[in-house]
Formats: C-alpha cells, sequence, structure tokens
C-alpha cells in the first residue's frame, strides 16, 4: 500500500458495522489542587474515523484521554462507547491504548513479544497462558508493523520508531475496535511517520475508530479525517475540512501566523486571513508558548 | 610400583595428613550436626527463596521504601500477638499490611509525596511498637525481633514461616504473569479490563507476607535487604525476567545458606551474615556484570566511540 492511495475522508462515514464511537458527554474534571482540567465538553468521536486531537500543552489532552479510559471520573457528566460504558467497553476488550513515550519504563525486563502479547491478557484465562491462536495473532500484529526481527530485543534496545510500531503492535493484538494513541509521532523519525500514518488508515479501514492526540498540526490534515481542537473544552470539533481552521486554531492556541495554517479545499467564503498552504510547507512541530492570552508560536 | 617417599617418614605424613584433614572437616561439618543449625540452615535458604521471588516484582514496581515500612509496621502487630497468645505471623501480617492501607488512605487525602507519607506513617507504627513492646508484660526479646534469632526457631515459629512463605510462593506463581503487568503498566492492566487495584493490595499483601515469613530470620531492620538485594543484583545481570527471577533465587539462597552457617563460626548474628554476603555479590555484579557492568560497561567505550 502506498502512501497516496490513502487519503483522509472528507466527510463523516456513516455508522460502520462493528465500529464503535467515543461519547463524550458534557464532562468536567477539577484536579484535587482545584485546577479546572476541563468544563462542559462535550464530543462525539465518529466510528471508523481517525480523529486528531489538537490543543496547547495543559489544554486538557491528557486529561481527556484519561477520562476515556477510565483512570480518572469527571466530577460532572460521563463518557461512553456508544451504549457501554467504559469499564464495559474495557471488559470487551475494546480500548487499545498506545501510551506516550515517557510513560513506559524501557530498562524493564521484557521483550518486544513479551510486551505485544500483553495485549492478548484479556482473552486468556486467569492464567494467562497463550493459546495457539493468542501466539498466532503476535506474530501477525507483529509482522504488520514490521517488527517481526526484533521480538526478542529487550524494548529498551529499541529505537524510538521502533518502541512505537512494538506498541501500536500490542494495541492491535488487542484488536480493540477503538484505538487511543498519545503523541505518536515525538521522537520518531519522518519514515517511521509516514509508515504509522498508513497502518493507521488501513486500521480505520477496517472499521477502527482511532482518536490520535498530536502537537504535529502539519500532519493532521494529511491523515485525519476529523479533528478536535481542545483547550479546557471544545473549541471546535468536525471534519478536518470544517474544523481545522485558521479561525479554531486561533481560538485554541491563541495568536497564529498565516503560515501555519491548513490547505483548505474553497476558500471562496473563507475570512480573508485564510490563505491555502500545502501541508509539506507547514512547520512540522509547533509548541505554543503561551495559552489562550495570546501567546506566539514558536517553530522548530 | 615405585614409593617415592622414604620408607620411613611415609606412616608419619600420612598420620599428619589424617589429623590436620580430619581436624578441617570436622570443624567444617560441626553444624551440620547439631540439629539447631540444620534446620536455620533449611529455614533461611527457604526465606532465601521466597524473599528472593519476590525482590523481583519490588524491584521493578520501586517497592523497596514500601517493604522497609511494611517491616517496621509490624513490630506492634508482634507485640499485641504475644500478649493476646496470637501467633506471631498473624499479628504482624494485619500491622504490616494495616499500615499499607493507611498509607494508600493518607496520601489520596493529603497533599504530600508518597515518600512523605511512608517516613511518617511506618516511624509511628514502629515507635508504638516499642513503647508496647516496653510496657506489656509479656517474654519477648525485643532484641531477636530487631535482629531475627533464626539460630534459636521454635517449631511453632517454623510452621508460621512455612505457611506464610507457601501461601506468598502460591499466590506469586498464580497470578506471577498478571502481577509483572501491573508493575511494568498498570494503565494498560486498566484498559484491557483487569481489576489493578485487586493487583495493587494482591502485591501489598504478599509484600505483608514475606516479611512474615523473612522476620525471624533476618530481623526487621535488614528484612528490607532480602526484599530488594537478590532482586537488584538480578537485575544488574539480565534483561529477561525469568532469568532475573533464576538469578535472584540462585545469590539469595546462597547467602542465605552460607551466611547462617558463618554466623556460627564467627558468632556472628545470623541475619548480619547473610546481608553482608548479599551486598557482596551486588557489588560483584555491579563491577562484573558482563552487560551492565561498571566494567564491561567502560571496556565497551571505546568501541562506541571509534
Amino acid at each position: 500500500m502506498t502512501f497516496a492511495s490513502a487519503q483522509p475522508k472528507t466527510h463523516s462515514m456513516p455508522h460502520s458495522q462493528g465500529s464503535y464511537g467515543i461519547a463524550v458527554d458534557n464532562i468536567s474534571v477539577t484536579y484535587r489542587n482545584a485546577r479546572l482540567a476541563l468544563y462542559n465538553t462535550n464530543c462525539y468521536v465518529e466510528p471508523g474515523t481517525i480523529t486528531g486531537l489538537v490543543g496547547p500543552n495543559g489544554g486538557g489532552k491528557s486529561t481527556l484521554f484519561k477520562a476515556i479510559m477510565g483512570f480518572l471520573s469527571p466530577s460532572q457528566g460521563r463518557v461512553h462507547i456508544d451504549n457501554l460504558s467504559i469499564a464495559q467497553a474495557q471488559k470487551q476488550q475494546l480500548i487499545a491504548y498506545v501510551p506516550q513515550a515517557d510513560e513506559v519504563d524501557w530498562n524493564f525486563p521484557v521483550s518486544v513479544y513479551d510486551v505485544v502479547m500483553m495485549g492478548r491478557y484479556g482473552y486468556m484465562n486467569i492464567f494467562r497462558v497463550p493459546s495457539r491462536k493468542d501466539r498466532q495473532i503476535v506474530r501477525d500484529s507483529l509482522e504488520r508493523v514490521g517488527m517481526s526481527e526484533f521480538r526478542d530485543r529487550q524494548i529498551g534496545e529499541l529505537s524510538g520508531g521502533q518502541k512505537k510500531r512494538a506498541f501500536l503492535a500490542r494495541a492491535i493484538a488487542q484488536q480493540g475496535k477503538i484505538i487511543l494513541l498519545d503523541e505518536p509521532f515525538t521522537g520518531v523519525d519522518v519514515k517511521t511517520e509516514k509508515s504509522m500514518i498508513n497502518l493507521l488508515l488501513q486500521l480505520r479501514d477496517e472499521g477502527h475508530t482511532v482518536l490520535v492526540s498530536t502537537h504535529d498540526l502539519a500532519s493532521i490534515s494529511t491523515f485525519c479525517d476529523r479533528v478536535i481542537l481542545l483547550n479546557q473544552t471544545i473549541l471546535a470539533a468536525g471534519t478536518t475540512a470544517e474544523a481545522f481552521t485558521a479561525e479554531s486554531l486561533a481560538m485554541t492556541f491563541g495568536g497564529l501566523p498565516i503560515s501555519a495554517l491548513p490547505r483548505r479545499s474553497s476558500d471562496q467564503d473563507q475570512p480573508m486571513f485564510t490563505q491555502p498552504v500545502k501541508p509539506e510547507a507547514l512547520p512540522t512541530k509547533a509548541q505554543p508558548t503561551r495559552g489562550m492570552d495570546g501567546g506566539a508560536w514558536m517553530h522548530d | 610400583m615405585i614409593d617415592v617417599a622414604p620408607p620411613l617418614l611415609a606412616p608419619l605424613l600420612t598420620s599428619l595428613e589424617a589429623i590436620s584433614l580430619g581436624a578441617v572437616w570436622n570443624w567444617l561439618i560441626e553444624p551440620f550436626q547439631l540439629s539447631f543449625m540444620v534446620r536455620a540452615l533449611w529455614v533461611s535458604a527457604f526465606v532465601g527463596v521466597v524473599c528472593a521471588v519476590l525482590s523481583c516484582y519490588i524491584t521493578l514496581k520501586g517497592w523497596s521504601l514500601m517493604g522497609d515500612a511494611v517491616s517496621h509496621a509490624v513490630v506492634p502487630g508482634v507485640v499485641v500477638a504475644y500478649a493476646l497468645g496470637l501467633p506471631f505471623a498473624l499479628g504482624a501480617f494485619v500491622f504490616g499490611f494495616g499500615a499499607t492501607v493507611v498509607i494508600g488512605y493518607v496520601q489520596s487525602k493529603t497533599r504530600l509525596k508518597e515518600d512523605a507519607v511512608i517516613g511518617v506513617i511506618f516511624t509511628g507504627f514502629f515507635a508504638f511498637g516499642l513503647v508496647l513492646a516496653t510496657k506489656i508484660p509479656s517474654n519477648i526479646d525485643l532484641f531477636h525481633i530487631l535482629f531475627g534469632n533464626v539460630l534459636g526457631i521454635s517449631e511453632q515459629d517454623i510452621i508460621q514461616t512455612l505457611i506464610a512463605g507457601l501461601t506468598t510462593l502460591g499466590i506469586i506463581l498464580l497470578r506471577r504473569k498478571d502481577l509483572l503487568l501491573f508493575c511494568f503498566d498498570p494503565n494498560h492492566a486498566k484498559a484491557i479490563g483487569l481489576n489493578t487495584q485487586l493487583m495493587y493490595y494482591t502485591l501489598l499483601s504478599v509484600l505483608a507476607l514475606t516479611i512474615v515469613t523473612a522476620l525471624q530470620t533476618a530481623g526487621i531492620v535488614l528484612v528490607v535487604a532480602m526484599l530488594v538485594t537478590p532482586g537488584a543484583t538480578a537485575y544488574l545481570l539480565t534483561d529477561r525476567f525469568d532469568h532475573m527471577l533464576m538469578l535472584a533465587i540462585a545469590t539469595s539462597v546462597l547467602s542465605c545458606f552460607l551466611g547462617t552457617y558463618f554466623s556460627y563460626h564467627l558468632d556472628a548474628p545470623t541475619g548480619g551474615c547473610i546481608v553482608v554476603l548479599m551486598t557482596l555479590l551486588f557489588l560483584a555484579a555491579m563491577f562484573f556484570g558482563s552487560k551492565y557492568g561498571i566494567f564491561a560497561h567502560a571496556a565497551s567505550q571505546p568501541k562506541e566511540l571509534s
């Protein structure tokens, strides 16, 4: 499969068979130090799409992920997976999670194969004895991310991209219909990023719902069907064409230079400062220096 | 056949050899002829296995300080159990495990960091135990609680040690994969619908049980070394968990066995001898380990540069 053959969908898909959406129903999250992380947050992650979760650091992306994973309970509202509660969905192995690189202890004495096998634990008996099927699925998952030859490596002996692929293989082995990826392209070279994006597009086409939180604004329009812009609450959400606009980005991050804007299919009815920009011309990484109070953008 | 020794000296030499070899041999096997020593050697080797298995999980989870906390927190439990005529293991377990629950509660209700909470709670339990031990009339020897007394271990205490140790080994053996996943990636464990709260308390209860197991051998003050050092030593030697487990057991049993043996001849505290040996093995692994040893690392530096 080539990079060009899989393009983001421009319109929201009809409810695919066997796909699940994530409904975030008016949640608010307050941390113990009384800091409000999210308020009145409503959104629906459409089934069978790749959705980009975009927002500044401290804007609540991780908090929303934690709420979706059931790691914290909101002070108001709830998150559910279509008709299922989070706990029910987790029991059915519906939610797979690819952690950020700094959440993992890379010195832990486990091999790549061991890690991918952990994706199968939910299907095993209480003593976690892998069946022939489990082993086959683990091998297939490793093959799919191109990590078969590294299966016996201790996880710390991998490059940044290989580490990501190992954990993506675990998510694939889990066969979760919903895959959450937290900053998957941090510390990953361009080639690996492209192949990971291709894999995510394939997974979407198989009916998986993929939610990606990322700082990498440049690649959003190359693979995300939909975006959610988050800063303490939802500021914009919809298809990438509708919602990934200069105005909404400016609102999410504060002041934003025109050069960082995404390409638009049509700019007839757009505000004057929206200009078409090829995705390749976008900055690869952008870090907001300040929050909503008009902070400037820094380019790497 | 050609005899090289002069004929007159030959019988003298053989008898000298017989005397010295015999004396050395007698000295060497003397501990094995004493029933209390044989018992102590078996008990400490068994304790070595239990501690080594748990130490692999404790090192990887980063719970060394928690181990120290639980070991100190059992003191009031031991005193109360003796005063009420209950098995010491029961009192020790209840207070050891209770302390971890209190630590978890205080941490969730205050803004303190975990190490501060652990420091406050376990010293509080320990101090309470010291006061109780002197005020409750009983025939327990505080010195034995603090430093262990495996050479004088009673039949009853052996039975309690065995029950606690076998329970620990059984639980870990059956739940080893979940416990390892819990140490490695609790978020994933939760994401696939496993009960991480249960795993947390399972690991804490086997920690408390292991401390109960090792109490008579190492004593409260040194038990944390038995809970950490074998796992730490093995961790420096391998990248595979099953190898780590075997190396930890090997170094731990060797230290426990030889430590108990030497403590007889040196007339030194058994727990101290065991932990000194464990520490020496740790230092050897740290310096000479083939992969992560300091010397191995130094030797590989120029290669990496070129």
